[in-house]
């Protein structure tokens, strides 16, 4: 029986960040499904995970985390030995990490969200896409981009020379976004364009794909 | 004889201010230097080098160039584990977790409204730019929900992350600095009872009121 539990949904984005990590460190885990149709993820026994009220969380043995970026660093720290190495163990390389996990965070995901929440999930669930919202948002996804492509012309991935969790963390929105008009902005920016075609070729990734098509 | 950490700019800035909190937490020494954010210095090219987004602060120390304030914390704390306080980040990896855990709820739940009602309530009028009440209402709600987990949490744990003031406990002073003491919604965090009694413990502390001092001198 696995001692890592993921819970949450797979077309949560963040359920998908946390997913993709276990994947590529080569952990053994059980997924279990939150329905938030039902608004499982409002009821007790699911706050009492994410107090929240939000997917995913995480068990492993009695450690109990919500966030996927702290649950992601926490299995990239903790499982450092195993799997793909996602850190740097000298505090100046990890630096430069840390600054693209949180330019992701702060920067990209707020963007990227709400994009993937107009043209990707509003669709899924018969709910009219806001133009206006999708129009501001690739605005400002572009500025976002425009330091990407400067950043990636000089260094292969966001982090420095290797695929860190910098990387990583936006493969989930980025997914969505690859299937939707706002590709354009990724097409459109050469560097961009090849670290997306890169990450997202990732064996780690496409078993993740394979999981969604499974359920 | 020149000190190897500088952080760039305006110390009323509640990102800026997070990095000196953290530094003054650690008793690291640095140089502040200024940056005329009215006069559009932080869009000018040489910033930009240090920080792509033409946003404050940025950081450096000795060779290495760093921004956006929650990895500067992080790194300072890497970098100067043996000095000041030195569980800031926890010192075994499982309270490192808990620690990031809340960094992140304070990222990317609590900053979101509380810097939209800081910038509408204190720096809107000071810039003569018109407040948004929809937008204050909104946020004020989204806030309020926020808080009313943390009062639930703050019951279960003295601090966040659990009995130790943390860097995830840290994260939160800036903003909330100034809704309970420049501007009328402080009462939200007032008004709770064990998020009073934290924000009472976490803002007394020496290393914020040095920030505080350095904010009212700027």
């Amino acid at each position: 029986m696995a001692a890592i539990k993921a819970h949450g949904s797979l077309i949560s984005t963040a359920t998908n960040r946390v997913l993709v990590i276990l994947y590529e460190k080569e952990l053994e885990f059980e997924f279990v499904s939150v329905d938030m149709s039902t608004g499982e993820h409002k009821k007790d026994h699911f706050l009492s995970l994410n107090p929240f009220g939000q997917v995913p969380a995480l068990e492993d043995g009695d450690l109990k985390l919500f966030e996927s970026r702290a649950i992601t660093k926490y299995v990239a720290y903790e499982y450092a030995g195993k799997g793909t190495q996602l850190i740097h163990q000298d505090s100046k390389k990890m630096a430069i990490t840390l600054v693209w996990m949180e330019v992701e965070a702060q920067q990209y995901d707020p963007v990227a969200s709400k994009l993937v929440w107009e043209l990707g999930i509003k669709p899924m669930l018969g709910m009219v896409t806001d133009k206006a919202i999708v129009e501001e948002n690739e605005a400002k996804l572009a500025k976002v981009l425009d330091v990407y492509e400067n950043r990636l012309a000089h260094s292969k991935y966001l982090g420095g020379d290797c695929f860190t969790l910098a990387d990583l963390h936006h493969l989930p929105t980025l997914q969505y976004l690859l299937g939707t008009q706002s590709q354009k902005l990724f097409d459109s920016r050469p560097h961009v364009s090849a670290w997306v075609a890169d990450i997202t070729a990732r064996p780690a990734w496409l078993k993740v794909q394979a999981l969604r098509k499974k359920h | 004889m020149a000190t190897p950490v500088k952080v760039y700019g305006p110390p009323m800035s509640t990102a800026v201010s997070r990095v000196l909190a953290c530094l003054y937490e650690k008793n690291v020494e640095f140089e502040l230097i200024s940056i005329n954010m009215s006069k559009g210095e932080h869009k000018k090219p040489e910033f930009l080098k240090l920080q792509p987004f033409g946003q404050v602060p940025a950081f450096e120390d000795e060779s290495i160039s760093i921004f956006e304030s929650r990895a500067i914390c992080r790194y300072i704390c890497d970098k100067y584990a043996d000095k000041g306080n030195k569980g800031l980040y926890g010192t075994n990896p499982l309270a490192k977790a808990s620690i990031d855990q809340w960094i992140e709820a304070e990222g990317q739940s609590f900053n979101p409204p509380s810097s939209t009602l800081v910038f509408q309530l204190a720096f809107a009028p000071r810039m003569n730019i018109k407040q948004d009440k929809v937008l204050i209402r909104q946020n004020e709600e989204k806030l309020s929900k926020v808080l009313d987990i943390y009062e639930k949490r703050l019951g279960e744990a003295r601090f966040l992350a659990g009995d130790e003031f943390s860097l995830a406990d840290l994260s939160h002073l800036p903003n909330t600095q100034y809704l309970v003491s420049g501007t009328d919604k402080g009462n939200l965090f007032t008004s709770r009872e064990n998020v009073g009694r934290w924000w009472d413990e976490i803002s007394s502390r020496d290393s914020w009121k040095k920030v505080v001092d350095l904010q009212k001198g700027a």
